[in-house]
């Protein structure tokens, strides 16, 4: 006996509208839309006590000294963050290889051939009452300085700035030629800032 | 001439809702996807500053995060304190928060974890360079300053 089939009611699907909402209003609050980004930095390994620290010539360092009060001393004069980069710039390349700028050791890179890397090291001392926000700024100057110089060197050799290479072979050179030299002095309290 | 008559009002058809879940779906997938899920509640007043050369962080399950600010509660001081996870700590709990964040990734992983110094910008360079020395006591020296990307206005 064939049951006659009945018409099948209509599913209400008005209330998927409201079960999608509550996810979104989840997804919104436990979410932020700022993606994160920042400067990186690798820091040193601690100091072996037993190993004396390399003698590093005077032309050969760039140091920067920022105060409590946040004012900068560079070189032993009082700086200005807004040229500071040009500054860095200047000492990192020394391009008309003055004798009070940094010494160059020619160096075989692949890709590259033979390149005179830059012997010049830029020492950052801060104080402990130094803000946050001039400590980034002048790392920021720093940054931008190290970062205008491997796009020239970039776009002289390959063509192209260093952030669009693709080639992980170029960038390895790119960054072996101009190194992040900077270091960081091993922490005094001079300003007596807490 | 019947056409125009007002009077016998035809019963409006009843709009379709279907496509509505559809829509909100679209949204909500735009949002998962645009963003991503905080970690920890953050109890402090954490306010980064800006830079221009930032780059932006890959890998997020390869970070771990410092947090260094301000307690959002003013009855806690207004001295910058410490957050790891989900509770205030000092400067000697590094070491064992870094160790836990290395247990929890692969062996694999282990070299490329960053930690990001998350930290507000009026913080004094005090507290920064201790947990600094505390990392590179450890080995994490792999480290990311916090920062904005500067709005393009300079």
């Amino acid at each position: 006996m064939a049951r006659k089939s009945r018409p099948r009611p209509d599913i209400n699907a008005s209330s998927t509208a409201d079960i999608a909402f509550l996810l979104l209003c989840f997804f919104l609050l436990a979410s932020n839309m700022d993606s994160d980004s920042g400067i990186f930095r690798r820091l040193p390994p601690p100091i072996d006590p037993t190993v004396t620290p390399p003698e590093i010539k005077e032309r050969n360092i760039f140091t920067i000294l920022v105060n409590k009060n946040d004012r900068l001393l560079v070189e032993g004069r009082e700086g200005n963050i807004n040229t500071l980069k040009d500054e860095a710039k200047e000492f990192l390349s020394n391009p008309g290889d003055l004798p009070n700028l940094p010494e160059k050791k020619m160096e075989f890179i692949p890709a590259l051939g033979d390149f005179a890397i830059s012997k010049g090291v830029i020492s950052l001392k801060n104080d402990r009452g130094t803000s946050y926000e001039a400590y980034i700024k002048v790392q920021n100057e720093l940054t931008k300085a190290i970062n205008e110089l491997r796009d020239e060197l970039a776009k002289e050799r390959f063509g192209i700035a260093f952030a669009n290479l693709k080639d992980t072979a170029y960038i390895n050179a790119v960054q072996k030629a101009v190194p992040v030299a900077i270091s960081e002095a091993e922490p005094e309290n001079i300003g007596g800032g807490q | 001439m019947g056409k125009f008559t007002p009077g016998k009002s035809k019963k409006l058809p009843a709009i379709s809702t279907a496509s509505l879940p559809d829509i909100i779906f679209m949204l909500l997938i735009f949002f998962m996807v645009t963003t991503t899920i905080r970690e920890a509640s953050v109890f402090l007043k954490v306010t980064t500053p800006t830079a221009t050369e930032v780059q932006k962080l890959e890998k997020k399950g390869l970070v771990s995060y410092v947090y260094v600010g301000p307690p959002m509660n003013a009855k806690l001081g207004t001295e910058s304190r410490i957050q790891l996870n989900d509770r205030f700590a000092t400067v000697a709990d590094i070491s064992d928060f870094v160790i836990a964040e290395r247990e929890a990734r692969d062996e694999v992983d282990r070299q490329l974890i960053t930690t990001s110094l998350k930290v507000d910008k009026a913080t004094k360079m005090g507290i920064v360079t201790d947990i600094k020395q505390e990392l590179r006591q450890i080995g994490a020296f792999k480290i990311n300053y916090s920062a904005k990307k500067e709005g393009k206005q300079r």
